[in-house]
């Protein structure tokens, strides 16, 4: 038995097909079928693809490698309920390019953080942390404060997002840089076009405190103040058969 | 233009000219990026594209006008090796003091945070401290040895003429784009795997050329045989390959924009991650050093590969098992479970091939063991098989769904990815650095034993005070999180959990940099080797090394 391996020893290019196919099974055996079996995912009421505004917070919240420290993954543990609420749900981030999910705990987990605080409170957290939680560990974040948002791309993002298999309609996508700034300011007349488009729930007004501006800290506490809030518990029957996976 | 036409071992060659045109078409596509672009991150990578490509114009041209480019088909191409050890130390030192940095940063919040500087925030050095350690220090440690290993196990030279050299610093590039990256925050938040698409694209057209490179020497090799420690470095090349395709797919916002999309989302993206991610780990930091291990061990030792069938059945299922367990990154999250069960379950298989290469590795020494107390490099390399073996049990045992809802998402991780990273990858690429430099440099020995006693030393403490440190505070902010008080309520919140870590993370800090101080410490004993006289130096002809006995 051993001699026949030499054929493997001799020929590279016996060596490599070996080697293909031998790190190609595990994948396709177990990745592939995520994505044809329908209970991958769940059936939920109220999931909608981030406003241009979110979208743009998230990207921040990407950029400064947020994921690196705070986790958006709620296990179904007694104690992770209670400390964080329902646990996570594979619907909640379909639209996630790339998902958010995280691997590590420093801070705690953010998947239901959105409305668990005041604006002012993350302005002020993230302007200087340690002000309100003394013991923390994380970094200041107060340049966001200072930075206006460049949203010259966000409707290159829509469209780059739609390709990508996110529901935006071409209105939203039309519309993206109004839907941006309508969402920051409370007064903007082009309100009602953007609940319109993204649903009466959502959070409109000026984050950061500084109605003058339009600021990278107005982006991203508008993408924390909705983390977890879009899924409707009240309709969501995890004894359901069609949830059970 | 009549170098073209005279024999290819003297003068420019077909291969410099080639790679001539591709450094200039690269220069201009690269300033029309600059030029046109309206995102200033992608302009400041489009100018580093730019100074790299004229660079390389330039020192090419001097080059050819001076005749550096002779192919000497009868030697080994021993120089891209010298600079892969130089380019190896030196990322060492830096993604070292970068991890340094970041454990002081959570153990003194208030003295190594600037709020004026958001660039130096947590969020942006840890992945410059991730991707520095595995592909700068690891990437650099794998290709010189594996440049090393094939030449000599195929007694040939690296095929390709200049192509080395172009891995070499095709890949050097691609450290400084995506480190620079992560500083100005460009990221696609993907861990291990965060640089934008045109890096991504940019590493695609490196590896395949270093992949080219390996093959080639092996398709040249004089021995029937193609020696063990090459299987794992093919492996680890073509599967790294495979990974950084699949995970990396995206679709960029504009032609000329940083930004990308993955082309997954939500649970399936978190599944090709993490089996990215754990794979990663399996084939970059396991196949590749085994590679390097079932090298250097043996000729260190002077002894053969213990045993030749136990390479074979553990090659074949560490390489087959690996794969499947990434599912155990994602335990009791929104994964189906049936997916999750399977990856725990080959990660519990994954123990035994895993162990099959330790027990190789450290069975190799059999009739050498004294060695252990006169050769501070052996010591080296038998304790990264240690630690190997005790981080590849540490893993199935945290795969486990039970014990993974306790140490998912705390520092326990953390300290099982530094036993293997600190311990395994670590020591074993400073074993065949240690190996490697006066054999490149013709000296007779490393300048002082002493030193690498020192370095041995301070190291291994510095290993066992972090994981030690990580031990205690990952299981106890993971009991800390789930305990309840008498009446049913969450006795901590989560502040105080991470405030009880405050000196596990200085012991931490302390650890980590001791093992800095050893990298240190080697750097300065290799340099003093280098400049050490050198013994007379024969020409090392292909024949004239012995070659390393086959594994039989």
């Amino acid at each position: 038995m051993w001699t026949k391996h030499a054929k493997f020893e001799r020929h590279s290019l016996w060596m490599i097909i070996g080697i293909v196919i031998v790190v190609s099974i595990g994948g396709l055996v177990e990745i592939s079928p995520l994505f044809y079996l329908e209970s991958t995912v769940e059936e939920v009421d109220g999931m909608r693809p981030y406003t241009p505004l979110e979208l743009e917070g998230r990207d921040i919240y990407i950029r400064e490698g947020c994921y690196t420290c705070h986790s958006q993954m709620i296990r179904p543990l007694r104690d992770e309920v209670e400390r964080y609420g329902h646990y996570s749900l594979a619907a909640e981030s379909m639209y996630d390019h790339p998902f958010q999910w995280g691997s590590k705990r420093t801070g705690p987990d953010l998947a239901r953080v959105g409305g668990k605080y005041s604006d002012s409170w993350h302005k002020d957290h993230l302007t200087d942390p340690r002000s309100v939680v003394p013991e923390s560990v994380m970094p200041p974040y107060a340049f966001l404060r200072d930075k206006d948002l460049d949203y010259r791309q966000v409707q290159a993002k829509l469209s780059a997002m739609t390709k990508v298999g996110v529901p935006y309609t071409q209105d939203q996508i039309d519309n993206a840089t109004a839907d941006l700034e309508a969402q920051a300011d409370p007064f903007d007349s082009r309100a009602t076009a953007l609940k319109k488009r993204y649903g009466a729930k959502l959070a409109q007004r000026d984050f950061d405190g500084d109605p003058d501006r339009l600021t990278e800290m107005d982006a991203l506490i508008a993408y924390l103040q909705m983390l977890g809030g879009l899924v409707d518990f009240r309709t969501y029957r995890a004894e359901a058969p069609e949830n059970q996976r | 233009m009549t170098q073209l036409t005279v024999q290819h071992d003297e003068g420019a060659p077909f291969d410099v000219m080639l790679l001539y045109i591709f450094t200039g078409v690269g220069a201009f596509a690269a300033l029309l990026a600059a030029a046109f672009t309206k995102d200033p991150l992608f302009q400041f990578h489009s100018f580093i594209f730019l100074a790299a490509f004229v660079l390389a114009a330039g020192v090419m041209t001097a080059g050819v006008a001076y005749g550096k480019f002779r192919s000497e088909p009868t030697r080994y191409a021993d120089g891209v090796i010298r600079a892969g050890v130089i380019a190896t130390m030196f990322w060492a030192v830096v993604a070292m003091l970068v991890g340094v940095v970041i454990a002081a940063q959570l153990s003194w919040p208030n003295i190594f945070y600037f709020p004026e500087a958001g660039w130096l925030n947590f969020g942006r050095l840890r992945p410059l401290h991730t991707s520095g350690v595995i592909f700068a220090f690891g990437g650099n440690a794998l290709i010189a040895t594996s440049f090393w290993v094939v030449q000599r196990t195929c007694r040939a030279r690296l095929a390709g003429g200049v192509a080395p050299w172009f891995v070499f610093w095709g890949y050097q590039l691609f450290i400084v784009l995506a480190a620079t990256g992560y500083l100005a925050g460009i990221t696609q938040s993907k861990e291990y795997a965060e640089p934008e698409w045109y890096v991504d694209l940019w590493l695609t057209v490196v590896w395949v050329a270093y992949l080219l490179v390996f093959l080639g020497t092996i398709w040249k090799r004089k021995e029937p045989h193609i020696y063990v420690a090459n299987w794992f470095y093919l492996a680890f090349i073509i599967t790294v390959a495979i990974l950084h395709l699949v995970n990396n797919m995206a679709l960029p916002v504009a032609l000329l924009h940083h930004r990308s999309y993955s082309l997954y989302s939500g649970v399936q993206d978190a599944l090709v991650q993490w089996w990215y991610g754990h794979n990663a780990v399996g084939f970059f930091l396991t196949a590749g050093f085994l590679g390097m291990m079932y090298y250097f061990v043996p000729k260190r030792a002077e002894r053969p590969v213990y045993s030749y069938r136990l390479s074979i059945v553990h090659f074949w299922s560490l390489i087959f098992i690996y794969i499947w367990a990434g599912p155990h990154h994602l335990h009791y999250t929104a994964l189906p479970q049936w997916t999750q069960t399977l990856g725990a379950t080959f990660s519990i298989m994954l123990w035994m091939p895993s162990w099959g290469g330790m027990i190789n590795g450290l069975m190799t020494l059999s009739g050498a063991w004294d060695k252990l107390r006169t050769d501070p490099v052996i010591r080296m390399m038998v304790v990264a098989l240690a630690f190997y073996g005790m981080s590849t049990f540490e893993g199935p045992l945290m795969s486990l769904r039970e014990v993974n809802a306790l140490s998912h998402y705390t520092d326990w991780t953390i300290g099982h990815v530094h036993s293997g990273a600190l311990g395994w990858v670590g020591f074993i690429s400073f074993g065949a650095v240690y190996c490697m430099v006066p054999w490149l440099w013709k000296k007779d020995r490393v300048y002082s034993n002493t030193l690498i006693e020192w370095h041995f030393w301070i190291a291994t403490t510095g290993i066992l005070l972090y994981i030690a440190a990580m031990w205690v505070s990952g299981i106890m902010e993971g009991l800390m999180w789930r305990e309840y008080t008498p009446q049913g309520f969450l006795a901590n919140s989560f502040v105080e959990t991470v405030a009880a870590k405050h000196v596990e993370n200085i012991i931490r800090t302390v650890g980590g940099l001791m093992y800095l101080s050893g990298a240190v410490i080697m750097s300065y004993n290799l340099w003093r080797t280098v400049r050490m006289p050198g013994h007379e130096a024969q020409p090392q002809g292909l024949a004239s090394l012995p070659a390393l006995a086959a594994a039989e």
